[in-house]
C-alpha cells in the first residue's frame, strides 16, 4: 500500500511501513537537516536511532528520528534548520 | 611557589600570583578542571549573596572578571554578562526579597525592582501569574572548565598533571616543598587549593581544614534557541544557598547557553560523596524549572551530572596564611559560588603572599578560625 | 524474548519492554506487513527460529509485551522508569543489544556515509537501499552479511574491504571448529560475495570519504595510507564492530568488564547474574557474542530468575559459543593507524561538530588527560548522542602519545551515560509528584 506525503512542499510517495527516513531516501532525498553551527547537509548515519543525524520535521514537530519513525498518510516533513525551534 | 590543584580556584591563584611576577608551578593529580569545577555550574552571581564578608568578596570577583573579559580573555571561556532576574511566585516572598534586595543595594549591588506585569518583557516564556521580581544586571556567566584550563594557560604557569601531592616539606615551622608522586618540588609558598579535598592537605601541616561536600545535580536540555535570555531562578533559592540542612533542597536556576542547551540546577544535598542518582532530586529540579518556564516541560532532557561543592561549616571560603606553617596558604571552600569568586581569592593571596595591601578585607576568611578545638557549626 | 518466553514458561509474570514496534530486535529486523520484495527471503536467516519463538511471545497470558516505550533508568529495587512511567520489578533482564562503532575519516558526515548496521536496517526493515554503488568497509563479522544482503537485493556491492588481515583465525582452531556452524555462516556469505563478484580486500580500510554535500567517492589504503584507491560511490556502509549498549546497568551499578577490543560489557556469572542482585544481563549487553548466544543466554536468564537450574546443554553451549566470540574480538580491532587519516578538520564529534583540531588543542595545549576534559572543553560528546558515536575516538584522542591504546577508565566513561534515552522534561516532573 502507497501514503501520500510531502517534503519541503514537494508531494512524494512511500510504501506504507517505511520509516520517514527510508522514504526519503527512496526518493532520492539523501539529506534532510543541516548542521547548528557548519549548516551542513545530514541524512541517515547509524539507522537504528542512536545517533541522532538524521533529525527531522515532520508535521511542524522538531527533531523528530527519520530512521525511527513511520512515515503516515498526509505528513507534511520539512528540511530541519540547526536546533529545529529557531 | 607551588599551587596544589588545577581546578578554578588554582587556576586562578597561579594566575595572580604570575602576574605579581612569580614563578609558579601548578600541580593536580588529575587533568586540569578534573574536580568540582569541571561538576558544577559557572553562575557568577551577586543576587543571591546577602550582606557580608562573601558579597564584598563576590563585587571584587566581579571586577576582575570584567577586566579579564576586556583583556580579551573572555570569549575563550564564555564569559556573558548576561544578568540575573529573581522572581517571587508570592507576595510574601516579593517582599522579603524586596528587604534583601534593599541591604544588597547598601552593599554596593546594582538591582532594579520589576513588577509582575514587567516580568514578561523580560523573560517572555516565563509562567504568568509571578509577584514579581529583581533584576540583577551584573550576573554573568562564564563555561568554568574551559575558565580554568584558559586562565591557566594566560598564566604562564608550569602545569603538572597526574602529579598527586603525598606530603609537605618543611623546617623550622616554614614549608620547604612538597612531596609528588613524581618527586618533590622545592617552594617557598605552596598554596592549598585542592577544593573537597583540602583538608587532607591541610593535615599533612597539621592543620584543620573540615570541608565537606555537599552534592548537586544538573540538568541539561537538548539544544534550543535563546528562549531564556537570562540566568533566572525563584527567591526560595536565596534561603537555600546558606542553608546547613542535610536534606534535598532545590530551586533551580534556569539558564541558556551559548551552545544551546539549558542548564537547571542544582539541588542541595549533604550525602558524603555518593554518586548514586538521586531520582528524586532530578523530579523535584525538573518541576521548578517548569513552574518558572511551562515550555520545558516539552523539552527533552538529554543528561543530568553531578558534582559536590567543597563547603566550610560556615559556608565562607579559607583563603589566607595556615595557622601553623608559615608560607603555607589555604584557598578552599568556596562551596556554590567558587568559580565566582575565584579571581578575587586569587587576588587575595596574591597580595598576601607579597605581604601587600589586599583589595578587600581578608581576615573573615582567614583560616586560623578552624584551628583546633574545632568551632561548633554555625546555627541559621 | 528468550528470556521473556522461558521466564513465562516458569510461571513468571514478565512485562516485556522494547522502544520499537516489532519483536526480533536487531538481528531479526522485518518490514512492516505489507511491505514485500522478491528477494526477502535471502535477507533473514533462521527466519522460522524467529517464528517460533515470537509465537512462544504472543500465546503466553504472562508476557505483556510493551512495544514504543524507551526505558531512561532504573531504580534500585527494581523502578523501571520508561519514558510513559515508572513499572515495577522483583528481578530485571537487561537485554539492550548494542550499536555500532565507528572511527572518524575525512568525510565521514557527508550524507550517504551510513554505519553498516545501518544500512542493513533500511533494507531489512524498509526494502530501501542506501544507495546504487555501494562500498562496504571497516572490520568485523559484521561486514560479510552486510555487503551479501545489499547485493541480493540489488546494489551494486563495488567492494569489500576488511581492515584486518584475516589470516588469524588460523592460530585458534579449536574455537572455530567447535562452532561449525557459525563459521560456515560466514564462508557461505563470502560465497555468495565472489558469486556476485564482489571484490573481497582485507588489510584497507576508508581513509577518506569524498563529496560536496553528498558522498560521491571513497579513498581506500592500506593502513599506512600507501596504495590509495579512489572509488566513485553514492553510498559506503561503514562499521568497526559493536558495542554493548549497557548503561542502565551502569547507572544502575552493576560491576563491568573491558573486553580486548576495547569495548566495556556487564559482567556476569553463570547463570546471567549481573553484581546487582536481581538484575540479569543476557547477548550483547553481556559482551558482543552474536545472536545464537543471545538466545542461549535468554533461555538460561529466563530459567534462572525463576529459581530453576538451567542444565542440560544449554550452558555448555554458552560457553562455546562466548570461546569463538572472543576469537572474533582479537581478529578485529580497532586499527591503530585510523588516527593517522584524520586532517585538523575532521568531525570528532559530529553532533557538536568538534574538529580534530579542537580535541589535539584541548590534549596538547590545555591540559586535558582524560576523556572527560577533553568532552569538557570541546563539547565533544556532549550532543545529541551522548557520544554514542564518538566515545570511543575521544577515549584514544585522549590520549597525547598515539601509540599508547585508551585507557579502561575512558572506555569505561565513553559507555556509561546516565541517561539511556533523552527523556521529556514532564516525565521528570511526574516523578515529583510522586512525593506530594
Ligand atoms: C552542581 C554544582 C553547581 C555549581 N554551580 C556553581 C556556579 O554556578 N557558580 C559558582 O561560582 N560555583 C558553582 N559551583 C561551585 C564550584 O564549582 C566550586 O566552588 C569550585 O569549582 C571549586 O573549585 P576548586 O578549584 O576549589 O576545586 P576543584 O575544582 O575541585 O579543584 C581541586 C583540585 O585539586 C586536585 N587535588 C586534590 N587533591 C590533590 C592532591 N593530593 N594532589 C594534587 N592535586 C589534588 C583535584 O584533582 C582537583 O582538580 C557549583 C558546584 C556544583 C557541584
Ligand atoms: C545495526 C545492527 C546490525 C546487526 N546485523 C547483524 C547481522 O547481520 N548478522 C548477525 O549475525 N548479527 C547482526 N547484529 C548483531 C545481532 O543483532 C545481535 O547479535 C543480536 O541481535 C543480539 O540480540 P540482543 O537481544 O542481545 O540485542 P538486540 O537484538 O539488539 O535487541 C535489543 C533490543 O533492546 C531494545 N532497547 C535497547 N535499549 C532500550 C531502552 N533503553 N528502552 C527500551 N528498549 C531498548 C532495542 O529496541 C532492541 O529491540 C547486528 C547488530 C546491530 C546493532
Ligand atoms: S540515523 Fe542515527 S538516529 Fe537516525
Amino acid at each position: 500500500m502507497s501514503v501520500q506525503f510531502t517534503f519541503d512542499g514537494r508531494p512524494l510517495t512511500a510504501e506504507s511501513g517505511q520509516t520517514v527516513g527510508a522514504a526519503l531516501l527512496a526518493a532520492g532525498v539523501q539529506s534532510w537537516r543541516t548542521t547548528r553551527f557548519g549548516g551542513r547537509p545530514r541524512g541517515l548515519f547509524c539507522g537504528i536511532g542512536v545517533c541522532f543525524d538524521c533529525l527531522v520535521t515532520v508535521n511542524g514537530e522538531p527533531n523528530v528520528r527519520a530512521c525511527l519513525t513511520p512515515i503516515a498518510d498526509g505528513d507534511a516533513v520539512t528540511t530541519q534548520a540547526g536546533d529545529g525551534r529557531g | 611557589m607551588v599551587v596544589i590543584g588545577a581546578g578554578m580556584v588554582g587556576a586562578a591563584c597561579a594566575y595572580y600570583l604570575a602576574r605579581a611576577g612569580l614563578s609558579v608551578t601548578v600541580v593536580d593529580r588529575g587533568s586540569v578542571s578534573g574536580g568540582t569545577s569541571g561538576a558544577g555550574e559557572g553562575n557568577l552571581l551577586l543576587s543571591d549573596k546577602e550582606r557580608g564578608p562573601e558579597l564584598d568578596l563576590a563585587l571584587r570577583s566581579h571586577q576582575l572578571w570584567r577586566d579579564l573579559n576586556d583583556e580579551g580573555l573572555g570569549p575563550d571561556f564564555e564569559y556573558e554578562a548576561k544578568g540575573g532576574l529573581v522572581v517571587a511566585f508570592a507576595e510574601t516572598d516579593f517582599a522579603a526579597l524586596q528587604t534583601f534586595a534593599a541591604t544588597q543595594r547598601d552593599a554596593g549591588v546594582v538591582t532594579e525592582e520589576v513588577t509582575a506585569d514587567r516580568l514578561s518583557e523580560f523573560e517572555p516564556h516565563l509562567a504568568p501569574g509571578l509577584a514579581g521580581g529583581f533584576w540583577y544586571p551584573q550576573d554573568a556567566q562564564v563555561m568554568p572548565a574551559l575558565a580554568a584550563a584558559r586562565l591557566l594557560r594566560a598564566s604562564g604557569a608550569e602545569v603538572r598533571l597526574g602529579t598527586a601531592v603525598t606530603g609537605l616539606q618543611f623546617s623550622d615551622g616554614t614549608v620547604r616543598g612538597v612531596r609528588t608522586t613524581l618527586g618533590e618540588i622545592p617552594a617557598q609558598h605552596v598554596v592549598n587549593a585542592a577544593g573537597l579535598w583540602s583538608g587532607e592537605i591541610a593535615e599533612l601541616a597539621g592543620s584543620t581544614l573540615p570541608t565537606q561536600p555537599r552534592r548537586g545535580f544538573v540538568l541539561v536540555t537538548e539544544p534550543l534557541p535563546p528562549l531564556i535570555r537570562h540566568k533566572v531562578y525563584s527567591a526560595a533559592y536565596v534561603s537555600d544557598v546558606s542553608s546547613s540542612d542535610a536534606a534535598l533542597q532545590s530551586s533551580a536556576v534556569v539558564e541558556g547557553t551559548p551552545s544551546g542547551p539549558v542548564l537547571i540546577g542544582a539541588s542541595r544535598e549533604r550525602v558524603g560523596l555518593d554518586r548514586t542518582p538521586s531520582y528524586d532530586a532530578l523530579g523535584r529540579l525538573a518541576a521548578q524549572a517548569a513552574e518558572l518556564f511551562p515550555f520545558l516541560e516539552r523539552v527533552d532532557v538529554q543528561r543530568y551530572y553531578c558534582g559536590f561543592r567543597p563547603y566550610l561549616p560556615d559556608h565562607l571560603p579559607a583563603i589566607g596564611p595556615d595557622p601553623r606553617l608559615s608560607g603555607f596558604f589555604h584557598a578552599s571552600g568556596h562551596e556554590g559560588a567558587g568559580i565566582g569568586l575565584a579571581p578575587a581569592t586569587g587576588e587575595l593571596i596574591a597580595a598576601l603572599v607579597a605581604g601587600e595591601k589586599t583589595a578587600v578585607d581578608a581576615e573573615p576568611f582567614n583560616p586560623a578560625r578552624f584551628a583546633s578545638p574545632q568551632p561548633q557549626e554555625e546555627q541559621r | 524474548m528468550a528470556a521473556a518466553a522461558t521466564a513465562a514458561e516458569q510461571g513468571l509474570r514478565v512485562a516485556l519492554i522494547d522502544s520499537g514496534r516489532q519483536l526480533g530486535g536487531q538481528y531479526f529486523r522485518h518490514p512492516a506487513p505489507g511491505l514485500n520484495a522478491p528477494w526477502i527471503a535471502h535477507l533473514h536467516h533462521g527466519w522460522s527460529r524467529f517464528e517460533r519463538l515470537a509465537t512462544r511471545v504472543e500465546t503466553s497470558h504472562r508476557i505483556a509485551v510493551l512495544f514504543e516505550r524507551q526505558v531512561w533508568a532504573i531504580e534500585p529495587g527494581f523502578n523501571v522508569l520508561t519514558d510513559r512511567g515508572p513499572i515495577a520489578a522483583r528481578n530485571v533482564i537487561l537485554a539492550t543489544g548494542s550499536y555500532e562503532r565507528v572511527v572518524p575519516f575525512p568525510g565521514w558526515d557527508l550524507p550517504g556515509v551510513f554505519t553498516a548496521g545501518g544500512a542493513q536496517a533500511l533494507l531489512k526493515g524498509n526494502l530501501v537501499l542506501p544507495g546504487r554503488r555501494v562500498v562496504v568497509a571497516g572490520t568485523g563479522p559484521l561486514l560479510l552479511p552486510v555487503a551479501a544482503g545489499l547485493s541480493v537485493a540489488g546494489a551494486n556491492v563495488l567492494g569489500l574491504f576488511e581492515a584486518n588481515r584475516v589470516r588469524g583465525y588460523a592460530k585458534h582452531p579449536v574455537p572455530l571448529l567447535k562452532n561449525p556452524a557459525k563459521f560456515l555462516e560466514g564462508v557461505d556469505f563470502a560465497r555468495q560475495l565472489l558469486r556476485a563478484r564482489v571484490p573481497l580486500r582485507s588489510g584497507r580500510m576508508v581513509v577518506e570519504a569524498q563529496g560536496t554535500d553528498n558522498l560521491e567517492a571513497v579513498v581506500i589504503a592500506h593502513s599506512d595510507g600507501s596504495n590509495r584507491r579512489r572509488i566513485e560511490c553514492d553510498a559506503l556502509a561503514i562499521g568497526y564492530g559493536l558495542a554493548p549498549q549497557i548503561d542502565l546497568g551502569l547507572t544502575l551499578g552493576c560491576e563491568n568488564k573491558l573486553l580486548s577490543d576495547g569495548t566495556v560489557a556487564l559482567r556476569v556469572d553463570r547463570s546471567q547474574r549481573t553484581s546487582i542482585r536481581g538484575c540479569y544481563a543476557v547477548g550483547e549487553t553481556a559482551g558482543i557474542a552474536g545472536v545464537e548466544c543471545s538466545l542461549v543466554e535468554g533461555e538460561i536468564a529466563g530459567l534462572a530468575v525463576a529459581g530453576a537450574s538451567p542444565g542440560g546443554p544449554l550452558t555448555p553451549r554458552r560457553d562455546r559459543l562466548r570461546g569463538f566470540a572472543d576469537v572474533l574480538r582479537t581478529q578485529h580491532p580497532v586499527p591503530a593507524a585510523w588516527r593517522d587519516h584524520l586532517t585538523p578538520d575532521t568531525l570528532i564529534c559530529r553532533c557538536e561538530e568538534v574538529p580534530a583540531r579542537a580535541v589535539a588543542e584541548a590534549v596538547e595545549d590545555l591540559g586535558a588527560t582524560d576523556a572527560r576534559t577533553v568532552k569538557l572543553l570541546t563539547r565533544a560528546g556532549m550532543g545529541w548522542c551522548q557520544g554514542r558515536v564518538c566515545g570511543y575516538a575521544v577515549a584514544c584522542l585522549a590520549r597525547r602519545d598515539p601509540a599508547e591504546p585508551a585507557s579502561a577508565a575512558d572506555l569505561l566513561a565513553a559507555a556509561k551515560r546516565p541517561l539511556a534515552r533523552p527523556v521529556r522534561l514532564s516525565v521528570l516532573t511526574e516523578l515529583d509528584q510522586r512525593n506530594k
